[in-house]
């Protein structure tokens, strides 16, 4: 039985720190597990914890982070509560083993401290890794801060392997600037968290042997649209069990989690669209801009990334007073516009207000997002409210030395 | 043939691989877990407690399904050779040689493949399974059976 572990009311724990608490506390069976920077206090923690006695489960060291999360499958499918972390290199490594666990429908939970991806190699946190799993039929859930990267932790595993759910589960914080940054942190009791976690509850696992199963069954063109149509249901339908857990977080914690946070909205006139750590930097700036110089300024944050909130950023955005929004993107688009400013144009597209959309590149390999660049850009759409069409360029680059970097004129209202 | 039930394929309302029934994306079984079988099985000694023709296996399971037709070339059996060594049961990677109480039975022609690893590994002079073109008849293959060879004198 594991030793509990002793804790106060406030700690101070930096977000990969927070992370491993939540796998402690969720006592996972086995966490299958490569390390990487800037994740690799997470599964190091972990190791401590088994190591002093702290879990009953089993952490695995692999070969790979491919290995990683084919572990993982292996236990979950077994019938086991299963985790792991990983960032950049790692999570492109395992790309192909985070299709496999999502259409299997086996509740995994990554954590994954974001970081660019090479070239030119980078330990610093962008959203590169985040965007290149977006398609992975995986529930991806952001935290902006240590003490959401405890608590979304511990909802993943509430929120996956709910019987209606079964799907695996990203809880996404930044590199660096989340993960190393000790903050203050309110941890629950280990009888508290696990309770609110609940036990573990295996489908089909392969250790029944009184009902033996094949999974990673192969299908072909006759059976496999089917498959991704079920699985592509699942997922849009956890949006209900996402605000379930969330609210019953809020129940136990005090701690509010919604699909799409927003802040300061319902005035709004321009907003700034953003993930991460930076949300905190466009709050300040935008509170800031609000008390000096009188711009409505709101900011719209995606808490959950997939299943796209497209319902709730719709709300966000159909609102009369808005007239310009800012899509911040912290990955290099390779030869696109910005992910975040393509979903939310397309959610913008069937409201009323239809507000102008623009789109930055920023922060790419942990470039800093400062709260003045954050203002500039930010009045740079007021100019756009103002002048009743977009003044710039619709893609453009903050944050870049260099001649101004930007693609694309408006066709609207000039 | 007194073995039907162990080799024959009516008895598993065997059918063409894809001949299953197609249902809708909503009737799919989640994260494709197919069951093998119908019923629950000893918790103790699982599928091990029953024999093939015992189980009752479902509709996803590939021993349902004929692939008799990936076959070109086909093993045929001679009882009259044999041995029971059981060679070819230990070496068949379809498990498609059927054997009882250590007794060659004969050939699950639903799922063997035409491999011929059965003939490669059969230690009897002349062989007790030789292949034969798919087409070719068994009782006409075991009427020109080759006879027993002799050692060369050195």
């Amino acid at each position: 039985m594991a030793k509990e572990f002793d804790l106060n009311e406030v700690e101070v724990w930096d977000g990969n720190y927070a992370a491993s608490q939540a796998l402690r506390q969720a006592q996972v069976d086995v966490v299958a597990a490569y390390p990487i920077t800037p994740s690799t206090p997470i599964v190091e923690n972990y190791g401590g914890y088994e190591a002093n006695g702290y879990v009953d489960g089993q952490f695995v060291m692999v070969e790979s982070e491919h290995a990683a999360m084919s572990g993982c499958i292996g236990a979950a499918a077994s019938g086991g509560r299963v985790a792991t972390a990983t960032s950049s290199q790692g999570f492109a490594l395992m790309a192909e083993v985070l299709y496999q666990a999502s259409g299997m429908r086996l509740p995994i939970v990554l954590t994954v401290v974001n970081r660019a991806l090479a070239s030119p190699l980078n330990v610093r946190g962008d959203h590169s890794d985040m965007y290149l799993g977006r398609d992975s039929g995986w529930i991806n859930t952001d935290a902006f801060n240590s003490q959401e990267a405890y608590d979304l932790t511990l909802c993943a595993f509430k929120i996956g392997e709910n019987l209606d759910v079964r799907l695996p589960v990203m809880v996404h914080q930044d590199g660096f600037t989340t993960s190393h940054k000790a903050q203050n942190v309110k941890p629950l009791k280990d009888a508290e968290a696990y309770k609110f976690v609940g036990d573990y509850k295996p489908v089909d696992d392969m250790l029944d042997f009184t009902r033996p199963v094949t999974h990673g069954a192969q299908t072909e063109e006759d059976w496999h649209f089917e498959h991704k149509a079920r699985q592509h249901k699942a997922l849009m339908d956890s949006t209900k069990v996402i605000d379930e857990v969330f609210a019953e977080f809020k129940t136990l914690t005090g701690r509010e989690y919604k699909r799409v946070e927003s802040y300061m909205m319902e005035d709004a006139e321009v907003a700034m669209v953003v993930l991460g750590s930076s949300v905190e930097t466009a709050v300040l700036a935008a509170q800031e801009l609000r008390e000096k110089e009188g711009v409505k300024v709101g900011v719209i944050a995606p808490r959950v990334f997939r299943p796209f909130p497209f319902d709730l950023i719709r709300e966000e955005l159909d609102r009369e007073s808005l007239k310009a929004v800012v899509c911040m993107d912290k990955s290099a688009p390779g030869g696109a516009m910005g992910a975040l400013f393509n979903e939310i144009s397309a959610a913008s597209l069937t409201t009323k207000a239809r507000p102008m959309i623009t789109n930055y590149i920023y922060g790419l390999g942990g470039r800093d997002f400062s709260v003045e660049e954050a203002q500039r850009i930010m009045k740079e759409q007021k100019a756009h409210a103002d002048a009743g069409h977009i003044t710039t360029e619709i893609q453009q680059f903050s944050g870049v030395r260099g001649p101004k970097l930007g693609f694309f004129e408006t066709r609207r209202g000039k | 043939m007194s073995d039907k039930g162990v080799l024959a394929t009516d008895k598993r309302g065997i059918r063409e691989l894809g001949a299953e029934k197609k249902v809708g994306w909503d009737e799919v079984p989640q994260g494709v877990v197919l069951n093998s079988f119908e019923e629950m099985l000893d918790p103790k000694h699982g599928a091990a407690s029953l024999k093939p023709e015992e189980r009752t296996y479902s509709d996803f399971n590939s021993f349902t399904a004929t692939v008799a037709s990936w076959r070109v070339i086909k093993p045929v059996y001679n009882r009259d050779i044999c041995i029971d060594c059981q060679n070819c049961w230990v070496w068949c990677p379809d498990t498609s040689i059927i054997s009882r109480d250590k007794q060659m039975i004969g050939i699950d022609y639903d799922h063997c493949k035409g491999c011929g690893v059965c003939v490669e590994v059969c230690p009897t002079n002349p062989k007790s399974l030789l292949m034969f073109g798919e087409s070719m008849d068994g009782d006409e293959a075991l009427a020109g059976w080759p006879e027993k060879k002799k050692k060369e004198k050195k």
